[in-house]
Formats: C-alpha cells, sequence, structure tokens
C-alpha cells in the first residue's frame, strides 16, 4: 500500500511541477491542482497508513497510535483541501482575467 | 498614567493577545455586509480598528518587554494539542510595525485609491487580520492558514484598482506564492511526520534532545520550509515575481506589501533560532541562508541601479533589506541579529514611505495639476528604457520653490538616505550594529571570510542604493523645469511625514530601540523563555468542572 501511494503521489508531483513550469495558464492550473492533490496526498499519509482504524476514541479501548490511526493529518489535509479549492478558484479567476486584458494565454501576459 | 495603562493591560492580558486577529476579522465582516456606496463608513470603520490595533499592539510591545513571552490557548487545550498563540518582544515589536503601516496606508488611500475597486477598507483588514496571526502563532499548521488568509488578501489588494500590468503581474505572483504553498506544506507534513508535533516550542524541545531520530528526515523537512520562507521573503533565485508585483500594485499596497517579505524573514528567524540554536542539529542551514542572503542583497542592489522609476526602486528596497536581514540571520552572531532586527523596522517604514511618495511623483511628472478622483495605472508609468538624463536640464536658480515641491524633495531625500542608510538614520546605526558583530566576528578568528563578504556587501549595496536613489532625485526634482507645481493633499503628505518621522524618532529613541532589539536577539538565541511559556500555558477550567483539561492522558 506504502508503495502504490508514494507511486502516486510522485507521478502527480513531477507532472504538477512539469506542467507548471509550461508557459500556458490552462497548463499552469492544472500543473497547480496537481501539485496540491499530491500534496494534499502526502500530508494525509505522514501519520502512517492504517486500515480499519478510527481517528475518534472508543470506549474500553486504550488510546494510542496502535489502536488508532493519528487525527492530526486528517485535521491538517481538510484545511489544506479547503484552502487549496479557493487559490485554485482565485488564480481561475485572475487568468480569466488575463486573457481577456491582454488577449493571449500565456503566463507573462505577451507571446514571446 | 502609565500605571493605569499597565494596570488595563496585565487585566486583559492573555485575552489580549488574540485581539489584533479578532479585531481586523470583524471589521472586515462588517465592511463586507455594507453597501459599497458606503465608502466614508468604511473608511471611518477601518481607521478606527487599525488605531486601535496600534494601541494594543504597542500594549503588548510594553508588556512583554517588562513581563516576558506570554501564550493564549485558543482553543483552551493544552499546549502540545491544541493550538497556541504566543507574543513575545519580537512577534510585539513586528505586529506594532504592520500596523503602523497598516494606519500609514490606510490614510494615504482614504485620498483617492480606495475609490479605484471594490472592498478596499475590507481587504486591508484581513491583510491585517492575517499578518497579525502569523506574527502571533505558536503553531506552524496554524501558522500556514494565516499565510493563506494573508496571501489571500493581498491577491486582492495587489489587483485593486486592476488594469493590465496589474493583472499581468498577478498572474505570477499568485502562481509563485502557491507552489510556495505547496513546499511549505510538504515541510510541515515531513516535520509532523518526524517529530510528531506542529507547536513551535514543543518542536524545539524535541529536536534539542540529547539525539534526534530520521535526522535527515528533519533536515529535509527544514529545507523545504526555509525555501518556502525564502520565496516569501524574495530571496535570490526567487524573487523575479516581487519587483513587477509591487510597482504595479496601487500605491497604499505597495506600501503594506513592504511588511509581506519581512514575514519570510521573520519565521525564518523565529523557527531557526527555535529548531537549529542548540542541540545535535545546531546551525543547520546557516550557511545557506548566509549565501543567499547576501546574493539577494547584492543583486538587488543592481536591480536598483538599472531601474528608473521610484516605486520600482523602492521594490529592489524592499529586497534588498530582506537580503541583508537572512544575511544576518545566516551569521548566527546574537549581536547581528540584533542589529538586523533593528535594522528591520526603519528599512521597512522607509519602503512604504517610498511607495507613497513614488505615487506623488508619478501624478506630478504625469502634469497633473488637480487630484483627480479615480486613478489608473497609465502606460507612461512603466519603467521606461533608455533616459537621457541631460537633455531635460534647466537652470534653477533665483526661482522660488513651491512648498509642495520642497516637502516632496525633503520627503525623498530622508527616504533616500534611510534605504541606503546613511547616519544619523536608524537604518546607518542598524548597519553599524551588524558590521560591529561581523568585524568581532573575524576578530575572534575563523570566520574572516564570512564577515568581510558580509561587511562588503551591505557597504556595496549602499552605495548602489545611494547612486541609483540620487540620479532618480536628480532627474527628477532638478531637473523638472517648467512642470507645474504639484498637488498634494494632506491625506497624502501626512502619512509619509509620519513614517519618516518614525525613522527620526528612532534615531533619537535609538539607545532604547537597540537595547530592545538587542534584547529580543538575545532571548531569541536562548530560546528557553519562549518554550518554557508557551509549554507551561496553563488551561482555564472550565466553569463547573471538578477537574481540569491537564487530566487528559498525554
Amino acid at each position: 500500500m506504502e508503495v502504490v501511494l508514494a507511486i502516486a503521489i510522485g507521478v502527480l508531483t513531477s507532472s504538477g511541477v512539469w506542467l507548471v513550469l509550461r508557459p500556458r495558464t490552462f497548463q499552469l492550473v492544472i500543473g497547480l491542482s496537481l501539485l496540491s492533490y499530491a500534496v494534499n496526498l502526502f500530508v494525509f499519509s505522514i501519520g502512517g497508513l492504517a486500515i480499519d482504524k478510527e481517528p475518534i476514541l472508543i470506549e474500553g479501548v486504550t488510546p494510542n497510535l496502535d489502536n488508532y490511526t493519528d487525527p492530526v493529518p486528517q485535521a491538517l489535509v481538510l484545511t489544506a483541501i479547503v484552502i487549496g479549492f479557493a487559490m485554485t478558484a482565485l488564480l481561475l479567476v485572475v487568468t480569466l482575467a488575463s486573457r481577456g486584458i491582454t488577449g493571449t494565454d500565456h503566463v507573462d501576459g505577451a507571446e514571446p | 498614567m502609565t500605571g493605569a495603562v499597565s494596570g488595563v493591560v496585565r487585566t486583559a492580558m492573555p485575552h489580549l493577545i488574540v485581539a489584533p486577529v479578532l479585531l481586523p476579522m470583524l471589521c472586515a465582516g462588517v465592511m463586507i455586509v455594507l453597501a459599497e456606496h458606503r465608502r466614508p463608513l468604511k473608511l471611518v470603520l477601518g481607521a478606527t480598528s487599525t488605531l486601535v490595533g496600534i494601541l494594543i499592539s504597542l500594549a503588548l510591545v510594553l508588556g512583554v518587554d517588562r513581563g516576558g513571552p506570554v501564550t493564549y490557548l485558543v482553543s483552551n487545550w493544552p499546549v502540545p494539542f491544541g493550538i497556541a498563540l504566543a507574543v513575545d518582544r519580537l512577534s510585539a515589536t513586528m505586529l506594532l510595525l504592520t500596523w503602523i503601516l497598516g494606519g500609514a496606508a490606510l490614510l494615504y488611500g482614504s485620498a483617492r485609491w480606495h475609490r479605484v475597486g471594490v472592498h478596499f477598507p475590507a481587504l486591508f483588514q484581513l491583510q491585517l487580520m492575517g499578518l497579525s496571526g502569523a506574527f502571533l502563532t505558536a503553531d506552524i499548521f496554524n501558522l500556514f492558514v494565516f499565510f493563506e488568509i494573508l496571501l489571500a488578501a493581498s491577491y486582492g489588494l495587489l489587483l485593486h484598482g486592476a488594469g493590465e500590468s496589474r493583472v499581468r503581474a498577478s498572474v505570477r505572483y499568485v502562481a509563485v506564492n502557491v507552489v510556495a504553498s505547496s513546499v511549505f506544506l510538504i515541510g510541515i507534513a515531513t516535520i509532523y511526520g518526524v517529530t510528531g508535533t506542529l507547536n513551535m516550542a514543543e518542536l524545539a524541545a524535541r529536536l534539542s534532545g540529547a539525539s534526534v531520530a530520521n535526522r535527515h528526515l528533519v533536515d529535509a523537512g527544514a529545507t523545504l520550509l526555509a525555501v518556502a520562507f525564502l520565496i516569501k521573503a524574495a530571496a535570490w533565485p526567487l524573487n523575479f515575481w516581487l519587483a513587477p508585483a509591487y510597482r504595479a500594485a496601487s500605491p497604499p499596497a505597495a506600501a503594506m506589501f513592504a511588511v509581506l517579505t519581512k514575514v519570510g524573514v521573520y519565521t525564518l528567524v523565529r523557527l531557526w533560532n527555535l529548531m537549529f540554536a542548540g542541540g545535535p542539529l545546531a546551525g543547520f542551514g546557516a550557511d545557506g541562508l548566509f549565501v543567499f542572503g547576501l546574493g539577494t542583497a547584492l543583486l538587488a542592489g543592481f536591480g536598483m541601479l538599472a531601474s528608473h522609476r521610484i516605486a520600482a526602486q523602492a521594490s529592489w528596497g524592499v529586497i534588498i533589506s530582506a537580503g541583508t536581514l537572512v544575511a544576518a540571520l545566516g551569521t548566527r552572531e546574537p549581536e547581528a541579529l540584533g542589529g538586523a532586527l533593528f535594522y528591520l523596522v526603519p528599512s521597512t517604514l522607509a519602503s512604504a514611505a517610498a511607495f507613497l511618495l513614488a505615487d506623488v511623483v508619478d501624478r506630478w511628472e504625469a502634469g497633473a495639476t488637480v487630484v483627480e478622483e479615480a486613478p489608473f495605472l497609465t502606460a507612461s508609468l512603466e519603467d521606461e528604457g533608455e533616459v537621457n538624463l541631460d537633455d531635460e536640464a534647466a537652470p534653477l536658480v533665483g526661482r522660488p520653490i513651491p512648498a509642495s515641491i520642497a516637502l516632496l524633495g525633503f520627503a525623498y531625500m530622508t527616504c533616500a538616505l534611510l534605504i541606503a542608510g546613511f547616519p544619523p538614520l536608524p537604518t546607518f546605526l542598524g548597519k553599524a550594529a551588524m558590521l560591529r558583530a561581523a568585524i568581532g566576528l573575524a576578530a575572534d578568528g575563523g570566520a574572516g571570510l564570512h564577515a568581510a563578504a558580509f561587511a562588503g556587501v551591505i557597504l556595496v549595496c549602499g552605495l548602489l542604493g545611494l547612486v541609483a536613489l540620487t540620479r532618480t532625485g536628480i532627474r527628477t526634482f532638478w531637473s523638472g523645469g517648467g512642470r507645474h507645481p504639484p498637488v498634494v493633499r494632506a491625506a497624502e503628505a501626512l502619512p509619509v511625514l509620519a513614517l519618516l518621522g518614525l525613522c527620526g524618532a528612532l534615531t533619537l529613541a535609538a539607545g532604547p530601540a537597540m537595547r530592545l532589539a538587542q534584547t529580543t536577539a538575545a532571548s531569541l538565541r536562548d530560546r528557553q523563555e519562549y518554550i518554557e511559556a508557551v509549554r507551561r500555558a496553563s488551561v482555564t477550567p472550565p466553569p463547573g468542572s471538578p477537574r481540569g483539561l491537564e487530566d487528559v492522558p498525554r
């Protein structure tokens, strides 16, 4: 499971970085989205992967990380996802405005 | 009088810490609900909030200077679990600087710039909220959240007034900052994965133990965090987004942005002193910070030399100041850090004043005889390519100088000397303190090359800044014959003069201010004071409960 997740994060990150370095705003937006998916998966996985374990305390079960999964990364990733959505929406607005005003979808606002 | 004030501060104390975050948040909420035509009301609300904010941060500075760091548990959870806000001398000083800049920029914006777009006062309050939170929080993930708040507000402020150059600069500004935030998150996650904590004080305590497991992962996480903060602090080679963005921003927004790079510097100073001042990881990354800081300052010096407009030169001035601060942190000398913290305040104030001044000068150069209501960035305000400085020269002898030109000229001269760092202005005093620390370092033996590079870059940057700013000054004020005298409103002159007056006051009060800066640096280096204050923060038991939350098993 760890290997699959690691490969997924790696593929997402590398495609994200490649797209961010491309010259068109659409590629930039998709690249940043992929990058934020990779980061979210990474944040989610830092507490260690666990199957069939809950983050919420159950009566009578010793509260330690052998019986539960770490709740903090889940809280973190939730916040990060929300912020990532907001920033992507904002970036979309700015790139649309740039397309409308400059007449090109190059990130520099002018064809090279 | 002071007794009464300190009494009030003591009573309000742990709760006063959260006030600089809550106050602008509430104000922004009210402002967004108010209709757009209620602009005067919004401005009055913003001014009141900013004034109260300045008073609160002043009270915090005085309170922590006397009584040491104080912690506020936001959700009343014990320390490693919940989010804590903590204020020490460094945070309190940065807060005061931020709110003063906020007040000056808002006053300037109230003259005419607030009309060119919607929600200007609300965005301003959100910017202040994000900045205050970033300076106050003692939790690295909460730091990320406040960073995003201040960045979101800064995206809005950068786009304020729209226009092609602002939108073009915004695309790059937003993209770079979103990438930086991703790097920041990866760094936080790595650090949490290794140490199991997000609280800065707890993190420092765990990292200063005898041995640290998975040390290479801590190094990797810290390096990622440093990259994120260096992007925010506009360190070379990740700073090419800054100058076009700040030059394009509306002047009040640009004046506020003068403190944004300092947030990056602040977090570096805070985290590096907490994580790597002692213990097995001591000194990690210091050489990297030193080299990148010097490179940033030097290249920004040449950038300033290559630009012609005051706003562009002020942007490069912001980068010079950030580079100098990062390099001073990299020397690992508490005395150099103290000098750097002293230098931080007037250099930020001077850059902000220069951004405001640039607007008045631009309007004057464009030949405006009245203050038009809604200014937009025109093509003529772009940095032109080659300028022949001698063509328009005309003799000035025997002509009366209008008061507004005298005012602008005096303000410009003071700004230029402040940015270049000349005596007796406070930026010079800060640089002198840093140079003395560097020379002391060389005299102790060992780090001679470090000291020489540091001193050389600081002096060369001062020279480059002086040459660039003098040239612009001559072209603007001495060879501008035949133009109408500039029209300056009181609301425009007042913030510029107030910012420069504060720098003057800092020269007069250099003794106490330098003592505060050096005490701050010493306590940052010692770090026990901060760690103890955060870890010892006690939970308030809920009313009617027989036992406090401290009994939660750890």
